[in-house]
């Protein structure tokens, strides 16, 4: 098949002038084939690689830095949560796509220890993610999978979970309660060591940057395992 | 010439056949000689496999005809097919019953190709390509269920997503890389319908195509007999003296056997998914409903199980080593064993760990049907405390097993076999616990138990305990501190001792 076009080109030198066919040795044709043949493959390596970046950048699109995902967003009025009690609550991710149906809600626990006190608890088990229940009457969290168990603050009482249930950060506006979410809460992301600038309620997105800046005490929020009542 | 004489349609072959040119090699393919014993119902599980891969590709194109793949619609689709369009549910449930098919014969084909000892020299590079084939296979399997896109699939999901995470260093890059996003939502859906849709089975019939021509380049596995070794330097020339003396054309005295199985699993695909009907969906996938116990689908129910009994120091570690171990050796396997003795009756090694991981697979699969670590989350409203528990009992102890229910108690422990199995059974607890000790063990948990302290008042452990403590059998008495017993008759005996011992 080759040769058949080999020889078409050849033709019109053969005629224009025959001795430019003897000046013309074989070999000098081979090694310019073989040079262009490499020359090819180099330029289409090139253009692959061309292709290759904005394909891999356009892959790797969902990654954003910590906490770009996230926002505060408004989770209703104080006055639907009522002092001493553990709520499901819903809201609608900062971040969603027309399309994303129902799946663009995500649900939270909300508990209201005291009348500017907070604690919004992810649904997702801090062992593989399963959504937790709450029963109020042994104020116990528990999960369906493998059975993990939390306490109503949230602390660890039994099963394979390492830790306590995920939190959203959380403060009061007003008469509003908000919370900074955007990202399904996993290790990765709400798994952080424990520093000075860490506190509560304060927005975690640059805490290592306020650090830097002020080491301010925390406001006097109680931390998880208090013992106060929580039966009413 | 002859020409005018030939029919339409062999003038037709003669045409496209002068062109294409593949009669001489489909002829010698399907002639070549294969050893007499290989002829036999053990070597039909790869074909089927191919068979099975084949009819969900049909049964995949169909539905994909019908299917929505974004995140708020693809559930109503699904109900569309299942109830409006005619024999939408079989073509379901014959996708749905394929896959279970499919995983189990690729597995039952890698079992016997390893205990076979078909993996050594040459047909090394086979085995990886079947590998690479299950592991394919397994992800068609996981990224099929997530379609379905119901709770199971979304909590799935997010199994999923929380394994990630555990990466280090890059895991929550990792996690919004595999989401297509910050949570499980629209984008989430579309990566795996890309996956399972486009890459997925192109790569696998790529896979499946190379495995094939393995097999004819190289011939098919010779039955394994003890004491024949297989040696690099001679391995090629006894092999072809063992086809030449023995062998037996593949089409077609020995495809039959091939050609009779691959119908009878479709046959038991198509009869499966019209008598057991489609899998789910079940509920919707929406994240708000909570009142959920998310489970995985049969082949990786293992996982779960497995993911259950792992104490959590080494949790992280064994997820991301023991995979690496695992693919480790199969994939090495061809390079550790590539030489030597094929028969099952020579290798006690590999026979012990073929049943070993067989045997545990099988274990945790069944432990994962019921799993017995997941408290019942409806079983304080749903069982019952069986009559003869509670018959002939006092107010406060009947109060008791008010509280016991009340305060999901029954959700982790049994009672004559009704409710949860996170903890011990009841039935009789008594015999083994002092008052003293069930107070404290209610009190303060432990041993797995969360502490009730917080969530009962003093009454509410009285009549507690004093249920408990009634939970023996007629014939055996409760347990009892002896010490105590000694204090309380030392007294003037103005009193029982403090322990029930109601027959």
């Amino acid at each position: 098949m080759n040769s058949d076009f080999d020889q078409h080109r050849q033709e019109p030198d053969e005629s224009a002038s025959a001795s430019a066919a003897i000046a013309a040795p074989e070999s000098r044709v081979a090694g310019r084939r073989n040079f262009l043949f490499k020359l090819s493959i180099a330029i289409n390596a090139f253009i692959g690689l061309l292709i290759a970046t904005p394909v891999v950048r356009f892959l790797l699109g969902p990654i954003r830095p910590k906490g770009a995902y996230d926002s505060w967003i408004p989770l209703g009025k104080l006055s639907e949560y009522p002092e001493g009690s553990t709520l499901l609550a819903f809201f609608r991710n900062p971040t969603t796509n027309p399309w994303d149906g129902e799946t663009g809600n995500v649900a939270c626990y909300v508990r209201r220890q005291s009348s500017n006190s907070f604690t919004v608890f992810a649904v997702n088990c801090a062992h593989l993610g399963c959504p937790v229940r709450w029963f109020p009457q042994s104020q116990l969290f528990m999960c369906p999978c493998h059975g993990g168990a939390y306490y109503a603050d949230g602390s660890r009482a039994a099963g394979p979970p390492e830790r306590g249930l995920f939190t959203y950060a959380s403060r009061v506006d007003g008469d509003t309660l908000m919370i900074q979410a955007g990202s399904l809460p996993t290790l990765a992301n709400q798994a952080r060591l424990k520093s000075p600038g860490d506190c509560p309620g304060r927005s975690s997105a640059n805490s290592n940057f306020q650090l830097v800046k002020e080491i301010a005490p925390c406001s006097k929020t109680p931390n998880t395992g208090t013992n106060e009542p929580t039966i009413g | 010439m002859q020409q005018d004489s030939k029919h339409w349609y062999e003038r037709t072959y003669d045409w496209i056949e002068s062109r294409v040119q593949l009669a001489d090699f489909v002829r010698e393919s399907s002639a070549h000689p294969v050893p007499s014993k290989t002829a036999s119902w053990w070597y039909v599980f790869g074909s089927a496999s191919f068979v099975l891969l084949l009819l969900q590709i049909v049964t995949g194109i169909l539905l994909a005809t019908i299917y929505v793949p974004s995140a708020g619609e693809a559930w109503n689709s699904l109900q569309v097919l299942n109830h409006q369009l005619p024999l939408g549910w079989f073509l379901r449930a014959m996708h749905g019953w394929g896959s279970n098919f499919m995983v189990a014969v690729v597995l039952i084909h890698m079992m016997q190709v390893f205990i076979f000892g078909a993996y050594k020299f040459p047909r090394e590079l086979t085995w990886l390509l079947g590998v690479c084939l299950l592991l394919m296979t397994l992800g068609m399997a996981f990224s099929g269920q997530i379609l379905r896109f119901d709770q199971d699939a979304y909590w799935g999901l997010g199994i999923g997503a929380s394994i990630t995470s555990r990466m280090p260093i890059i895991g929550d890059q990792a996690v919004h890389l595999m989401l297509g996003g910050p949570i499980i939502a629209g984008a989430t859906l579309s990566r795996f319908f890309a996956l399972h849709v486009f890459v997925l089975p192109a790569t696998m019939l790529a896979f499946a195509g190379l495995h094939v021509w393995l097999v004819l380049k190289l011939g098919i596995n010779e039955w394994p007999t003890p004491g024949r070794l297989v040696r690099r330097e001679t391995y090629l020339k006894e092999y072809h003296a063992l086809t030449k003396r023995d062998g037996i054309p593949f089409v077609p005295q020995a495809i039959w056997k091939d050609a009779l199985f691959a119908a009878a699993i479709i046959f038991a695909v198509a009869f499966c998914a019209a008598v057991f009907g489609p899998f789910g969906p079940t509920g919707t996938p929406d994240p708000t409903i909570t009142q959920t116990a998310p489970r995985p689908d049969f082949f990786f129910l293992w996982i779960y199980s497995a993911l259950a009994f792992l104490p959590p120091s080494v949790e992280t570690p064994l997820i991301f080593i023991a995979p690496v171990i695992g693919l480790g050796v199969l994939f090495g396997l061809p390079f550790i064993a590539g030489v030597g003795e094929k028969s099952w009756y020579r290798r006690p090694v590999g026979v012990l760990t073929l049943l070993v991981v067989a045997v545990g697979l099988a274990t945790l699969t069944h432990l994962g049907t019921y799993a017995p670590w997941s408290p019942h989350m409806t079983a304080w409203t749903a069982d019952e405390i069986p009559d003869r528990f509670v018959h002939g009992s006092t107010p406060l102890e009947r109060q008791g097993a008010l509280i016991f229910k009340a305060k999901q108690c029954h959700n982790c422990h049994a009672l004559g076999g009704l409710g949860g199995q996170r903890g011990p059974a009841l039935d009789s607890v008594a015999t083994h616990l002092t008052e003293d000790q069930i107070i404290r063990q209610v009190i303060q948990g432990g041993g797995n138990m969360p502490a009730y302290g917080a969530a009962l008042s003093p009454p509410e452990v009285t009549a507690l305990v004093a249920f408990l403590d009634t939970l023996h059998p007629p014939n055996q008495l409760p347990a009892t501190d002896a010490s105590r017993s000694i204090a309380e008759t030392d007294k003037p005996a103005f009193k029982e001792p403090v322990e029930s011992t109601k027959p």
